[in-house]
């Protein structure tokens, strides 16, 4: 809170130092008028409002990102030495109680006089830390303004200025997408490496067995855990098979049936309600397969003498499916009606009827732009995670038996990383390796399909 | 044989074939739309009973002796009184015959365990009802709720049902002496999450939802607004920018939980921000949302006629001038459309925000950005996994709120779009 309070006395500032500097750049016009400056008053405004403002936000940013890592590495330093000397686990859970501590909030240990002696550090440094960067802002800010005061003279190019700072802020916003991919490798590569120096990557990559539970203790039953992730790409692939064989001739048919049979009428009804399936929030998705389309499958295979499991790869593949459809429908839509009339009409021509033209000349000539939009569903399918974190198992069984519960990489991801984390423990950081290939797998696909989407559209316009 | 003889035989041949294929065709749009309709037929049956809750009337007396042994109406001590007491009383009042111990104790069922937090509530919201007796209606319990409401089966044998034969037979007293009704469940909009069913509600995962977004929208909107401005009207082709929308595209195709990956790694690990926080997950939810966004801006740019730019550098614009007085108001329409559209999918969006932390089981209602909380789809997700019948229903009637924001703010959109855009 007294953050949001110093952000907006900053703001306060500023547009004084806007109106300030308007009116500096009259007075400094003297007789002649606004003529006789450069820029409009308002840059003038504008320009102190940047000086007064950017350095003070500037310093606030990086201050306030940096200032929980400073004061805890200041406490930690300050702690006795058999504390500090403790395994990093152990010394984070320390660190937390203190903060807590210094909170007031409910602490999970016994408190004692060091405790509270390193809380009461922490509460110290966190309040000189807030009264040093009220000074430090508030100090640049009113710098910042009595710079622009004196620097405000008619020849001051002062439109230049604030165009060239916009323009350097419209360049780092469009940087980002950028940083976040960077963010995204950095972060999923890094702990990724620390795994693989606990677990090999062959055996990672080809093991056939995939229980990531560690034992607590060293005499526990089956302490080591297993980190072979064949049984989840296994899975992975079957519930985005089954969703495939759902969603592609389903998706196929009716964007070929809209777009060459349907009235105009007919098109513009169906057309969007097809699409609300797009917008529909995945965790529905996963509700519906668990409640309604689990037990449907369940009581029919039971009819049938089937033995189905109640989380079985059938139901989350069915409705990631359904989920599917018009991604695939809209892509294959568009394709279609890029191919020309002419290929259409010279089909009729020679005689052919309509579903030969479809089947022997539309479909072979946006085969391409299909195919493309095919990968993105399947890339889609693989990465999608709620529908199976809600309707698709946690056991890891190697199996092609579509009524079997199967497991799938972002199943273990979410089941790995929800809860307690340590982030030393090879179970965690799993979930990053897993997050890496997943990463790098749904990339390919991506990169492939724009790739010839993009190459074929080249083609006909 | 001639070959138009040849075509003459094949003919009908080929003419059910083309029957054929038009019937698949037709056949796959109709399953489609199927889907769609059995999808919202199954939220609507199994969750419309969840905005109607069953209430109990008690003659409740307030007694003094109870509430306020010394009389001086202490906020303290009137808060801290024994108000399951009360109800019990009231229970044991209306249905005098139960005597047994394990028969009261079922009976005492019959009622909410947060009974007594709402006749807690009116008596601090107004003292003077002490010493008096009043009739009160409190929520009845989950399992009583379900029988009220007729889901659950009365023909089924005692042991595999969730209410016994006795306490059947006291609602059906209720009943009878009319003190058991259903009215609009208030609770369930205001309330936030709860282990009992009749107390769970969404308004906790509806703030959560509403500062995330805000977060979202604040950081997400002038980003991405300010990054296609550059791109489209400034930015020179070169491999920099290239790379850039590359980057882009790809980032719109990354699967969500990759992004959750992130937000844990960074945002939370290495700068330490709160976990669970509506903060972390705007934050997430900005760089999930950015290529949308973009994307939808840049169109909206390059649908403004160049000749609006060359009129205004014409007359002596500078090309920020050009760009922030003339072509940004022109496209601004289909930057908020696209914006919109953008929220609507940062609103449903959940495998991330499990990654931070925002599944945690919170009872109280986040008062800012910074708080524990928790947002509406990961609710709908955590009440999915409980097996209270009643859980089901309420999951159902969240789902039906959720789908209801963002059919308006889809709604909001196409309006916009119609409303405002403007064509050359």
């Amino acid at each position: 809170m007294q953050h949001t309070t110093l952000i907006l006395v900053l703001l306060a500032l500023m547009a004084l130092a806007y109106h300030l500097g308007r009116r500096r750049a009259r007075a400094v016009a003297g007789a002649g008028g606004v003529r006789s400056l450069h820029s409009l008053p308002g840059y003038y405004g504008l320009y102190a409002a940047i000086w007064c403002g950017l350095p003070a936000l500037l310093v606030f940013g990086v201050w306030t990102l940096l200032q929980d890592t400073v004061i805890t590495s200041l406490v930690v330093s300050g702690l006795p030495e058999s504390v500090r000397a403790l395994p990093e686990a152990r010394l984070g859970l320390v660190v937390n109680d203190i903060r807590n501590l210094a909170e007031g909030n409910i602490v999970s240990g016994t408190v004692d006089a060091r405790m509270q002696a390193a809380a009461d550090h922490y509460t110290s440094l966190e309040r000189i830390s807030w009264a040093a960067l009220a000074v430090v802002v508030l100090s640049l800010a009113g710098a910042g303004m009595a710079l622009a005061w004196r620097l405000i003279s008619p020849a001051l190019r002062s439109r230049n200025r604030v165009e060239a700072v916009v323009r350097y802020l419209l360049v780092t916003s469009s940087t980002i997408a950028i940083f976040t991919t960077v963010g995204i490798l950095l972060s999923v590569l890094f702990e990724a490496a620390r795994f693989f120096q606990m677990v090999p990557p062959s055996e990672f990559l080809f093991g056939l067995d995939w229980s990531p539970q560690m034992a607590i203790r060293e005499d526990q039953v089956g302490s080591s855990g297993a980190f072979g992730a064949i049984p989840l790409f296994a899975g992975t692939l079957l519930i985005s098979l089954i969703a495939m064989a759902v969603a592609v001739p389903v998706g196929l048919m009716s964007a070929i049936y809209l777009a060459e049979y349907a009235g105009r009428r007919f098109r513009s009804i169906a057309k969007p309600v097809l699409e609300i399936l797009a917008g529909i929030p995945t965790v529905v998705y996963g509700f519906f397969a668990a409640l309604t389309v689990a037990p449907l499958i369940r009581d029919n295979g039971a009819l049938l003498g089937l033995d189905v499991s109640p989380e079985s790869a059938l139901a989350a593949g069915l409705v990631m499916g359904i989920m599917i459809i018009p991604f695939v429908s809209s892509l294959s839509d568009d394709v279609i009606n890029a191919v020309p009339q002419a290929m259409r009409d010279a089909s009729y021509g020679v005689g052919a009827t309509q579903s030969e033209t479809i089947r022997q000349v539309i479909l072979p000539a946006a085969l391409p732009g299909i195919v493309g939009g095919i990968l993105l569903a399947v890339s889609r399918a693989i990465g999608e995670t709620m529908i199976v974190v809600m309707a698709a198992g946690l056991s890891a069984n190697l199996t092609a038996n579509p009524l079997e519960s199967v497991t799938t990489v972002t199943v273990q991801i979410v089941t790995l990383l929800v809860g307690d984390q340590e982030f030393d423990s090879p179970k965690t950081l799993a979930a990053f390796a897993l997050g890496l290939l997943l990463f790098a797998v749904t990339l390919v696909l991506n990169v492939i399909a724009l790739h010839v989407v993009r190459k074929y559209r080249e083609q006909y316009e | 044989m001639t070959p138009i003889d040849r075509v003459n035989a094949s003919l009908r041949r080929r003419y059910a074939r083309e029957r054929r294929f038009r019937r698949f065709g037709l056949g796959a749009v109709i399953l489609g739309l199927s889907f769609v309709s059995m999808l919202f037929i199954s939220i609507a049956g199994k969750g419309y009973g969840a905005f109607q809750q069953t209430f109990i009337e008690l003659e409740v007396e307030f007694s003094e002796a109870l509430l306020d042994p010394d009389g001086g109406r202490d906020r303290g001590i009137l808060s801290r009184a024994d108000y399951d007491g009360l109800v019990k009383a009231a229970l044991r009042e209306r249905f005098p015959e139960v005597t047994r111990r394990g028969d009261k104790r079922r009976l005492y069922r019959i009622a909410s365990s947060g009974a007594g937090m709402q006749l807690r509530e009116r008596v601090l919201a107004d003292p003077g009802v002490i010493g008096t007796s009043a009739r009160v209606w409190v929520s009845a319990d989950d399992d009583i709720d379900m029988l009220f409401k007729g889901r659950i089966d009365r023909n089924l044998p005692e042991a595999e049902r969730r209410v016994d034969d006795q306490t059947i037979a006291w609602v059906d007293r209720l009943r009878e002496q009319g003190a058991i009704r259903t009215q609009f469940n208030r609770a369930f909009f205001t309330n936030g999450d709860s282990r009992e069913p009749e107390l769970a509600g969404i308004g906790g995962a509806i703030m959560g939802s509403l500062y995330t977004l805000m977060v979202t929208l604040a950081l997400s909107f002038p980003i991405g607004v300010a990054a296609a401005l550059y791109l489209e009207e400034f930015a020179p082709k070169n491999r920099w920018t290239d790379l850039i929308e590359v980057n882009i595209n790809n980032l719109a195709a990354v699967p969500s939980i990759v992004f959750g990956l992130l937000g844990l790694a960074v945002f939370i690990n290495f700068f330490g921000l709160p976990r669970s926080a509506p903060l972390v997950g705007g934050l997430v939810l900005t760089l999930m949302t950015l290529p949308t966004i973009i994307i939808a801006s840049r169109a909206a740019l390059k649908a403004v006629p160049p000749s609006i730019r060359e009129a205004a550098l014409g007359v002596g614009a500078s090309k920020m001038q050009v760009v922030f007085h003339h072509v940004l108001p022109l496209a601004m329409p289909g930057m908020l459309t696209g914006t919109i559209i953008g929220m609507a999918q940062a609103l449903g969006e959940s495998a991330p925000l499990l990654m931070i932390g925002m599944v945690a089981f919170i009872v109280d209602i986040p008062g800012g950005p910074l708080d524990p909380s928790t947002v509406l789809p990961v609710q709908i997700f955590l009440w999915a996994d409980s097996p209270e019948r009643a859980f089901v229903e309420r999951t159902s009637a969240a789902i039906m709120v959720l789908l209801g924001f963002l059919i308006l703010m889809n709604l909001l959109a196409v309006i916009l779009r119609k409303r405002l855009e403007r064509r050359w």
